[in-house]
């Protein structure tokens, strides 16, 4: 399965009947310990581990709300009460579970991008990173079915509003709003089926998961300096030097994660949220989570009409810019992976990074609100807009015929060691 | 490998694109931070604030408003207002629990039971008030404050939630009676300069004098102690208890987490650090 041979030798019998039917030691050898990984890897490579660790947090606290969670809408908002007041630990496990979606998100992008700087969607890891884009939406699926849970004003609006996009879609978009929602309104079959799926996608995602280090395990980690590994030299075993180094960020991950939980549990949430969902009532503002807001700022922003309908139109540059990740390795023509050795492609990717941020603050405020002069929120978040598709559709395509990337290193090893090891 | 500088060239570029933003932000009345003992990292509830606003809560609010979520046991627990188990027990017995299965359909309160709520029914109320007045089981959570930039960034590190508690207060205190010139209010409804749309149906529910603090040892309790201010301080400090019971535990093992989170990482670091000493 992958271009490395073990060293794995079984010791004792039991291990030898075991290696010869089921090698799950070996496969572990192999796979956990001895797996070659390019000794130049820097913390913005511990990200699969923490995103490990987080998806096992979510999964482990999701099992025990489960139990006491009651899918029904009119018990659904007061059985989220009953756990955090009279579940032991029920008030610590529940705000680990929602403090733990916005820590989840918060390392996906962290990943992204730094697979988006280093270029480690290049060949030959297009399916590792298909796969990842993959996960990405399977986490986005699962974390607005989980919004809609507890059941408050945020959790039906949002419900409202997300599938109400799928309506735009023309012909097949009615009957895919009816099934989401099981009827023609948000109402009990919406939170029974959402209930239902959340359970599920989370195991889909561990899956999925499986295949992105298995597609990982194939060619190898990419690195820093984007060198493909040439010599043993170039190489660390994983165990014990990114196991430990690994294990230590995701303890530093667990800081900031606990100062939530405990000390400010509902500061990522949203007061409205505390209210009872009521159908008769419309919020003021309806914003989604803040890991949303950079997508639905893109669905906003078009609001004009163009050969077809605006809301057609908002769905399609909603959804396209997701899926124009999946395009990625082959609209980057750069044969180059590293962005540190592309003088004018650092500036695009940061401007990138800069708008992405922008784009969230866009879909936190109200289209209305002025920005520069007269022009508002919904006029300037189109340049965004526009950034963000100019990015992947025309700059990344043409940059590589301008850009004079800067000489590369040998290989890692000349690139991270000093010219004379003594003790190497 | 991504420069320390670069990441900063890249957050004053995305701050150069805020900043005109920012500075445009409309303008909405700013209600101001009170001080809780509850807030911040090391904050408390105070059992004797609690224990007032309870009595607050009891006479004033609970004539018109419900709080399902609040069990008489509640008052005796750890961290809340510390009545104690008699005082609890003969709380409960002096409410009437409908309940099908006694004798009759209604029994005196047990501790165990759920606040029985005003009696009322939404009919009368709306006829009284034009809404059914909210359940304050967990209103202090759903009511919040809006910081302006860059003031909610620090929220995440003084781990600001007090927003419910500080909105409670200053609504209870932003009545006017005379509504400025313009501002028109219904019939029925009363002005409220922090209240959304400023017309709101619940009347001037507090006023100096009005709730008979008393000391257990029968002192007299200072005159500063009985305003509407101090009751409406008190209260809402006793309904941020009632939403998020819990607090005072859940921080002090937030500590222990911490700590240990702390020590954990430190002891990592140095094991990754001697590990990879041999191959640098």
């Amino acid at each position: 399965m992958s271009s490395h041979t073990s060293n794995y030798t079984p010791s004792t019998g039991i291990e030898k009947w075991l290696d010869d039917r089921l090698p799950l030691i070996r496969f572990s050898k192999e796979h956990l310990m001895d797996y070659p990984t390019p000794r130049n890897l820097n913390y913005w490579w511990t990200g699969g581990a923490i995103l490990t660790f987080m998806l096992a947090a979510q999964i482990v606290t999701g099992i025990i709300l489960a139990m006491h969670y009651t899918p029904q809408v009119d018990l659904a908002f007061d059985s989220v009460e009953h756990i955090r007041r009279d579940v032991n630990s029920g008030r610590i496990i529940q705000a680990t579970h929602a403090v733990g979606a916005s820590m989840f998100f918060a390392a996906v992008y962290m990943h992204i991008f730094r697979g988006l700087y280093f270029g480690s969607y290049k060949a030959p890891r297009e399916i590792l990173w298909i796969l990842g884009v993959i996960i990405f939406l399977l986490m986005m699926a699962t974390a607005f079915m989980g919004y809609v849970l507890p059941w408050g004003q945020m959790s039906f609006w949002a419900a409202a509003v997300i599938t109400n996009i799928f309506a735009a879609i023309p012909v097949i978009g009615d009957p895919i709003l009816q099934l989401l929602r099981g009827g023609f309104a948000v109402d009990n079959p919406t939170l029974n089926r959402f209930f239902s799926l959340h359970y599920l996608l989370p195991f889909i995602i561990a899956a999925v998961v499986g295949l992105h280090i298995w597609a990982l395990h194939v060619p190898g980690n990419n690195n820093p300096v984007g060198v493909e590994v040439k010599s043993e030299r170039d190489t660390l075993p994983f165990h014990p030097f990114y196991t430990m180094k690994d294990l230590f960020a995701v303890v530093v991950f667990c800081i900031p994660f606990a100062w939530f939980v405990f000390f400010a549990p509902d500061i990522l949430g949203h007061p409205d949220n505390y209210i009872q969902a009521n159908p008769l009532v419309t919020p003021p503002h309806i914003v989604p989570e803040w890991y949303f807001l950079p997508f639905y700022a893109i669905l906003r922003a078009i609001d004009f009409n163009f050969i077809l309908d605006s809301k057609l139109l908002g769905v399609i540059a909603f959804g396209g810019s997701i899926l124009i990740l999946f395009f990625l390795p082959w609209l980057d023509t750069s044969k180059v992976r590293s962005g540190t050795f592309r003088p004018m492609f650092k500036w695009f990717y940061w401007v990138f990074v800069a708008n992405f941020v922008l784009l969230t603050w866009y879909g936190a405020q109200a289209p209305d609100m002025k920005v520069l002069g007269n022009f508002t929120v919904a006029d300037t978040s189109k340049l965004s807009v526009l950034y963000y598709f100019a990015y992947f559709i025309v700059i990344l395509p043409l940059l590589s015929r301008f850009e004079k990337p800067r000489p590369l290193p040998n290989s890692i090893s000349e690139a991270v060691l000093k010219p004379a090891p003594a003790t190497n | 490998m991504i420069k320390i500088s670069t990441i900063f060239a890249a957050g004053l570029i995305a701050l150069g694109l805020a900043a005109p933003v920012v500075a445009q932000e409309h303008q909405t009345p700013q209600i101001e931070r009170q001080q809780w003992s509850f807030a911040g990292i090391f904050g408390k509830y105070d059992e004797h604030q609690l224990q007032r606003g309870f009595q607050v809560f009891r006479e004033v609010c609970a004539n018109c408003h419900g709080a399902k979520l609040l069990a008489f046991r509640n008052l005796a627990e750890e961290g809340g207002p510390m009545f104690s188990e008699e005082q609890v027990k003969a709380l409960a017995a002096e409410y009437t629990i409908n309940d099908p299965e006694a004798e009759g359909g209604t029994r005196k309160g047990l501790t165990s039971d759920r606040w029985p709520g005003t009696g009322q029914s939404d009919a009368d109320q709306i006829a009284a008030f034009g809404i059914v007045p909210p359940d304050l089981s967990v209103i202090a959570k759903a009511r919040s404050i809006t910081s302006p930039f860059p003031q909610w960034i620090f929220n995440y590190f003084t781990t600001y939630s007090e927003g419910g508690p500080d909105y409670l207060h200053a609504l209870l205190m932003g009545y006017e009676e005379t509504p400025p010139e313009g501002a028109e209010i219904p019939d029925g409804k009363f002005y409220n300069h922090v209240f959304p749309g400023h017309a709101i149906g619940m009347p001037p529910p507090l006023a100096d004098g009005q709730v008979p603090y008393a000391n257990e040892d029968g002192s007299e309790v200072p005159a500063e102690m009985l305003t509407a201010e101090q009751y409406s301080k008190d209260v809402s400090a006793f309904l941020m208890w009632v939403a998020e019971p819990h607090l005072n535990s859940q921080k002090a093992a937030g500590f222990r987490v911490l700590t240990f989170l702390i020590l954990f990482a430190v002891l990592m670091w140095f094991v990754k650090q001697r590990l990879w000493r041999r191959v640098h």
